[in-house]
């Protein structure tokens, strides 16, 4: 018990076809309130698997995933009202496609926290001014760029005011000229002290941003440290190799 | 020109034989009637079953993985009503709807003296598989990110459902879905095979009772045709009325 861990996962293990293939194989990570948290590691190493276990998109096969020292794998925990707290955001953005962009940021905290829509109005068009989309509310997503989407799929995760932000490979899906404009509202938002744990390939986002970088590999944490531990001076032999492949 | 205009007045006394003598145009819009009043009970009675069916289907191809990870009497269950469905589509689609039909009139609702009530219950029951299908396909066809983005935000299964998926899934279901419609319609052709008067029935009745074939047969072949077209051209015109609204 740590109340200043908001997440703790303890020997989280994901196994498919009966134990052949392992894509998460006993993993243990504690997340403090305001840390932001970088994951690494080769494709196929259980990082998105690990990531999205933490809101259960993915049933672990053994392990416990305590939030906010509720231990969230437990059958009886209503798990929507925990998502309700941990924001999400995708390689493909997933906006809804039937909505446009104003409705995507609404419907949650309309239905869900039961906001009048006046106020989840006013919370969303707030929040797309800062991210620079105040100007295209009434858009539907197909008529953004992908920089565009990822930016307002950032902002509807925000919309539900989450205590910890999730991001699944969030640039790997958009154009090189629009990564910037995406890390940008991420940084800002580490800067603001969200909590955030990020699934990435952008090595120089996990340096400048990241509190600890964690490097996975084969479905397990190999090695755990400061952005300046994990880059300049890593240790495993496993870490060296990838970072001299993707540097 | 002579004989141009002999053929005229031939064809006209055939016209007036066939038609006006005895007043047989009441045969032909009284089997018209029927047919329409078979196809639009039919298809609501298709409509109301099928998107239960398709609703246990995609809820089992949805849901079955995380259930059997949870275990519990929800995952025996509803692989029990799942396996009930698939065997009544798979029962349904695989004889012929004038069979289905012979064995509801002759069979199961013997006793029954409404005709057109039974076809109604014979084609709809058989419209129902397929309504079940292709709004089943259309479920599965929404790409799955929709559906995790939803739950991330906290939504649970059914408000998913309701709010991003079936909006979605109605609409990329709908060509294929008017399509059964019209399908239907041609369908409630063989209902004469078990003496319900439709509007095939109809044309048979006059070519029976004048001895005379082209003149009752094409009159059929005109009203279906000139149906529908008339369906086709305001089934287009709802498409694009919803393509209109994104995309």
């Amino acid at each position: 018990m740590n109340a200043d861990n908001i997440i703790q996962v303890q020997g989280l293990k994901k196994h498919y076809f009966g134990g052949k293939v392992k894509a998460l194989d006993g993993v243990d990570v504690d997340i403090r309130r305001g840390e932001v948290v970088v994951i690494i590691g080769p494709s196929g190493s259980g990082k998105s698997t690990l990531l999205r276990s933490l809101n259960l998109l993915e049933l672990p096969t053994a392990g416990k995933i305590l939030f906010n020292n509720v231990d969230i794998t437990n059958k009886k925990v209503n798990i929507n009202v925990h998502r309700q707290k941990m924001g999400m955001v995708f390689q493909h953005f997933n906006l809804f496609n039937n909505m446009n962009i104003l409705k995507n940021m609404t419907i949650a905290p309309v239905q869900l926290l039961h906001k009048s829509k006046a106020e989840a109005r006013e919370k969303a068009m707030s929040l797309l001014k800062k991210v620079g989309l105040d100007d295209r509310a009434g858009a539907y997503p197909s008529q953004l760029s992908g920089g565009q989407k990822q930016r307002v799929a950032i902002v509807r995760a925000l919309c539900m005011e989450p205590e910890v932000m999730l991001f699944d490979e969030p640039t790997s899906a958009l154009d090189p000229e629009m990564v910037g404009e995406v890390l940008d509202v991420m940084k800002s938002l580490a800067k603001d002290g969200m909590t955030m744990v990020v699934v990435t390939h952008e090595m120089g986002f996990a340096k400048e941003v990241a509190d600890r970088v964690i490097f996975m590999d084969e479905g397990k944490i190999v090695e755990t440290g400061s952005p300046e531990e994990i880059f300049s001076s890593p240790k495993s032999a496993r870490l060296k190799d990838f970072l001299s492949k993707v540097l | 020109m002579d004989a141009l205009m002999s053929w005229l007045l031939d064809l006209k006394d055939t016209f007036v034989l066939c038609f006006i003598d005895g007043d047989r145009w009441k045969w032909l819009v009284e089997g018209f009637r029927n047919s329409i009043v078979i196809t639009v009970f039919a298809i609501v009675i298709g409509l109301f079953f099928g998107v239960i069916l398709a609703a246990v289907r995609s809820s089992y191809d949805k849901n079955a993985e995380s259930l059997k990870m949870r275990g519990g009497i929800g995952y025996w269950s509803l692989r029990i009503v799942n396996f009930l469905a698939k065997v009544y589509i798979t029962v349904i689609r695989g004889i012929p709807v004038v069979v289905q039909l012979m064995i509801w009139y002759f069979v199961i609702l013997v006793s029954q003296k409404n005709d057109v009530l039974i076809a109604i219950i014979g084609f709809g029951f058989n419209s129902s598989a397929y309504v079940a299908e292709i709004f089943r396909g259309g479920i599965m066809s929404v790409d799955n990110g929709q559906f995790e983005a939803g739950r991330s935000l906290g939504f649970n299964y059914i408000q998913t459902m309701k709010n991003i998926i079936i909006p979605q899934a109605v609409k990329s279901s709908l060509p294929t879905l008017l399509n059964e419609v019209i399908a239907l319609l041609k369908e409630t052709s063989v209902a004469g095979y078990v003496g319900i008067m439709d509007l095939t029935k109809a044309g048979d009745l006059i070519r029976g009772r004048v001895f005379e074939a082209f003149m009752p047969l094409i009159a059929v072949a005109i009203i279906y045709l000139v149906t529908v077209v008339v369906l086709t051209n305001v089934f287009t015109a709802i498409e694009r009325r919803l393509r209109r609204n994104e995309r």
